[in-house]
């Protein structure tokens, strides 16, 4: 029998099941195919804080979401189209993101009273109606697995379990026509070392398997196809967050010429930067893991005094630690880079759950008046972008910058339009040499910054340190005007980076309209989608999104005034909000969210409808 | 090109270092700062006894870095003219950490307090000593917080008075000997503030050494606690409260010198050489290349001892990898492996597509 295609606009499918079962390189191998046949792609791993929770538990349950569409998409998609759903907790946890009508793909050998009774059922969703609402496919995909891999008598039960994850791949390829190679030579690199070579053929048995389950199985009648999305011409690849940091970073370092220093401790979800970058020795790239996050700002501080570009990395709970060293940064005028990858807090909060809720520390933290200058990330293709212009105001301003990213960036991925690196505008450092009349504190008439001296200069020898300094000379200084004076060249130079900022797009009515939205971070997708879909339905509603949020743009407060309302969603209590009604008396409306979640983009076009 | 601006800076050394190294007298190394410690205070030795020690050394100034933390002994870097950092407090050895990881070109001393390493800094002394950073850390023990008026230190023997512990100190203090060789410190000495050519013997000493090397130094707190050392450092008694060690040499002391160490299984004992039957011989010798560091760790209990002289000079020395050297190879290696840095085929490597 001949299947029906049919061909959709754009697909967001779920797979979920117990944490460490494999979901996640499911997952990512539908992502790389799907990316390399030139679809849009967006997608949000979601895992839980423990490495392998209990099986079976609501808590325990690993997903990869992934929307992949035909046209320009922002987001990893509101609701989910397809489910695949390996256990009772998997479907639980999942189910309430499904669209109506959506499909679901359910493997039945975990459906018995145990595993039911752990996922909180009181009684079998596959046999009471409360599944009616959606497209059903279920079957028993482990016994299916079994069956297929039959002749592998040398492997273990438990073995044949492991590859149920490539079986279940297999089908999604077969549902969205999507060819097997690049998953057949991923598994055969992944698996290609003595010892773990004896798992290549069955992976591949298992991926094979489950596509031709669909093709000949009458359970599926119809499969789908999501057509190449139209991008902008140029070279792709798909990059998670934390890799655009890194990259950027590096070239950052390449066209500065400065040798990259990165030191680090390890924490959720920030580590990834650590060990990227530990990978990218042959850049010249010193990694160094530090005892704890405090020895982690300090050792980056010893790599700056020494002309390196320093960086560090961690989460809220590591930055608070942070803090102190950062003051002392700020203190002595040295270029360092801070990311701060946010996570849901207080203390340990929700380690893998994504907030921006450090906002408030990053521009208002750390003791005495220490602003520094805070740069954040949107997206996964932003984050090279935004890392090396992080570099680039550090080494010119010669201040720390705090990066803000979160989770939910970090681990997302999406397609990104390599730069050409001859390009990308030049970082331009010179460390001072001349003896002739230095001062350690001295300024540029432009950016206020002082000179950047390293040891091992002749000539220069001099001290810095955390005590007040005397403008110029540097030395130790109690005197009270000098310390005002001190006190505001530093906010100065933080103030003067506004000039860096190029003027606000507005993307919607720019001579202004009924309501703006501002945005920051990570809940570009979201507000992006709502607003274009409320355009198209001829509202009156623009939106401009922060990239720097210390210092604000010079024309911000100009851009809100022509607005009748403005609105700033966040996932927080409202923390730019703050800042823009002290300084812009503007009256911000808040919408927030802190679930740990993203923002649909659904709730946001709620919103707006309210506010029109 | 990744070189190119770190070559810039070395070139700028590079010059001099093609000149002959300058001769320097102790002068050289003063800075312009006036000196605020305490008329008296045990610093001032040490800070002059450094100044007489650097010209020998064969560094040149401008390679040479002092970083410290926070506390009296932490304001030294102000007083010399190198490079420098006063930094925050217990945080020195991780910035330290951080230059050498970077630039292996210079000559970094670490300057601290008992306050500053063994309590708020606690974690980077270890780590720094179990890296075995090439560094020297000169660590003044004064029993006391001198800075913040007074307080009770890791180090202040029990039942001190301070204003802290009005009724004394109820703290079981540290041994930093012992912290220094349980984290695996590859140099550990001892030395005196007022016994100035002792002193500048181990200041050289731990500077030629390639790893950490851990220097605590006694001094004297005139203010908030004088006399902590008295024994040790009044004439009249020193000779019979300090045993100076020396490397494959018997541990005798005492003014007449007729005082001994001799080992009684695991315990070591005070030996009178008067005593009938008992001869140099049967005294334990010095071993500063005792890998396991056996030895080092007994020597580090005579303070706890009653009775037992206090062992100054070079406990232990030895030889270990050096972890600045090692990150060094790894970045070599790979570079040689990796060839010419590529940005661009950086930028594009992994599954990469191409839209028309
Ligand atoms: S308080 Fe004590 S340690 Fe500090 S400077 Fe005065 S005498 Fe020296």
């Amino acid at each position: 029998m001949a299947k029906q295609k049919e061909v959709l606009r754009d697909v967001t499918i779920r797979f979920a099941d117990d944490s460490g079962s494999g979901m996640q390189i499911s997952g990512d191998q539908f992502t790389k195919t799907t990316a390399l046949l030139g679809n849009d792609i967006s997608t949000m791993p979601d895992f839980p804080a423990e490495i392998r929770a209990p099986a079976g538990t609501l808590a325990g349950i690993s997903s990869f979401q992934i929307h992949f569409s035909s046209t320009d998409i922002h987001t990893p998609g509101d609701e989910v189209d397809v489910l695949v759903a390996m256990n009772p907790a998997a479907l639980k946890v999942s189910l309430p993101l499904v669209r109506k009508n959506g499909i679901l793909i359910i493997n039945t050998s975990q459906f018995q009273a145990k595993n039911l009774k752990l996922a909180d059922y009181a009684s079998n969703p596959l046999e009471d109606k409360s599944l009616d609402g959606y497209q059903v496919f279920k079957f028993d995909l482990e016994q299916q697995t079994a069956d297929a891999l039959r002749d592998f008598t040398e492997l273990t039960k438990r073995e044949i379990e492991r590859t149920k994850n490539m079986y279940a791949l297999g089908l999604i390829f077969w549902l969205f026509n999507r060819p097997l190679e690049h998953t057949i030579g991923w598994i055969t690199s992944y698996f290609d070392r003595p010892g773990r070579d004896k798992y290549i053929e069955p992976n591949v048995t298992a991926l094979k398997a489950g596509y031709i389950f669909g093709d000949v199985s009458e359970l599926f009648a119809t499969s789908y196809e999501v057509k190449p999305a139209p991008l902008a011409p140029g070279k792709y690849r798909n990059l998670h967050g934390n890799t655009g940091i890194c990259l950027g970073l590096i070239a950052a370092s390449q066209k500065s010429g400065l040798p990259l220093f990165y030191a680090g401790y390890p924490i959720t979800p920030a580590s990834t930067i650590l060990h990227e970058l530990a990978s990218y020795k042959r850049f010249g790239v010193k990694t160094f893991q530090a005892e704890d996050e405090i020895a982690a700002i300090c050792a980056a501080l010893g790599g700056a005094y020494g002309g390196a570009l320093a960086v560090t990395a961690s989460s809220g709970p590591g930055i608070a630690l942070k803090q102190e060293g950062i003051s002392l940064a700020a203190s002595v005028e040295l270029p360092l880079i801070i990311c701060n990858i946010q996570r849901g807090g207080p203390s340990t909060g929700l380690p893998t759950k994504t907030e921006q809720s450090d906002l408030y520390q990053a521009i208002v933290g750390r003791h005495g008046e220490t602003p520094l200058p805070v740069i954040s990330t949107s997206r996964p293709s932003d984050c090279f972008d935004v890392a090396y212009e992080a570099a680039r105001i550090a080494t010119k301003y010669m201040t720390p910058v705090i990066l803000l990213s979160d989770g939910y960036v970090g681990s997302g991925s999406e397609p990104w339009l390599i730069p050409n690196a001859a390009e990308l505008v030049p970082i331009d450092v010179h460390y001072h040499t001349d003896p002739e009349g230095f001062e350690p504190f001295s300024r540029n008439a432009d950016t206020l910054a002082r000179p950047w001296a390293v040891p091992g200069t002749p000539g220069l020898e001099h001290r810095i340190g955390g005590l007040e300094k005397e403008d110029g000379s540097g030395n130790v200084s109690y005197d009270s005007d000098n310390h005002e004076k001190m006190t505001q060249y530093r906010a100065e130079k933080i103030e003067r980076i506004a000039l860096e900022i190029p003027p606000t797009e507005i993307f919607g009515d720019e001579e202004g309209g009924d309501l703006l939205i501002v945005g920051w971070g990570s809940t570009y997708g979201a507000i992006r989608t709502a607003v274009e879909r409320q355009r198209e339905l001829g509202k009156s509603v623009s939106r401009i999104h922060l990239r720097w949020l210390n210092p604000l743009p010079s024309d911000l407060g100009d851009v809100m005034k022509r607005f009748k309302k403005v609105l700033v969603p966040e996932l927080n209590s409202g923390q730019l909000r703050t800042f823009l009604r002290a300084k812009y008396l503007v009256d911000a409306i808040g919408y927030n969210k802190i679930q740990g979640l993203p923002f649909r983009a659904q709730e946001l076009e709620e919103q707006i409808l309210e506010l029109i | 090109m990744t070189e190119r601006k770190t070559m810039a800076t070395v070139a700028a050394y590079a010059q001099t270092q093609d000149t002959p190294l300058p001769e320097y007298t102790a002068k050289d190394f003063e800075s312009d700062q006036i000196v605020r410690w305490c008329p008296g205070c045990g610093d001032y030795s040490i800070l002059a006894q450094m100044k007489r020690t650097l010209p020998d050394l064969g560094v040149r100034r401008e390679n040479t870095v002092f970083i410290s933390g926070i506390g009296c002994s932490s304001r030294f870097p102000y007083y010399m003219n190198t490079y420098g950092i006063h930094s925050i407090h217990g945080r020195a050895p991780a910035i330290a950490s951080g230059l050498r990881a970077t630039r292996p070109d210079l000559d970094v001393w670490i300057v601290t307090g008992d306050g500053d390493s063994l309590s708020i800094g606690g974690n980077h002394l270890i780590h720094i000593c179990r890296r075995n950073i090439d560094a020297t850390i000169l660590l003044f023990n004064n029993q006391i917080y001198g800075l913040t008026k007074g307080q009770y230190s890791p180090t202040s023997p029990v039942g001190q008075k301070s204003y802290s512990t009005p009724q004394g100190s109820i703290d079981a203090p540290f041994n930093p000997l012992r912290i220094a060789l349980g984290a695996n410190a590859s140099f550990v000495a001892r030395t005196i503030d007022r016994d100035t050519r002792h002193l500048q013997q181990i200041l050289k000493r731990s500077h030629d050494h390639r790893g950490t090397a851990f220097v605590e130094i006694y001094q004297d707190c005139i203010v908030y606690n004088k006399d902590a050392f008295l024994s040790m450092t009044d004439k009249d008694t020193k000779e019979d409260h300090i045993l100076y060690l020396e490397h494959g040499e018997p541990m005798v002391f005492g003014k007449a010198r007729d005082k001994g160490i001799r080992l009684d299984g695991l315990q070591p004992k005070v030996i009178s050489l008067k005593d009938e039957g008992v001869s140099m011989d049967d005294l334990l010798v010095h071993d500063e290349h005792d890998r396991y560091g056996t030895l080092s760790d007994i020597l580090a209990t005579f303070q706890e001892r009653e009775g037992f002289p206090r062992p100054v000079g070079v406990v232990r020395n030895i030889e270990r990898p050096v972890y600045e050297d090692d990150l060094q190879k790894q970045v070599d290696k790979e570079v040689a492996r990796g060839g010419e840095a590529d940005l661009q085929a950086l930028l594009e490597e992994g599954d990469m597509w191409e839209v028309k």
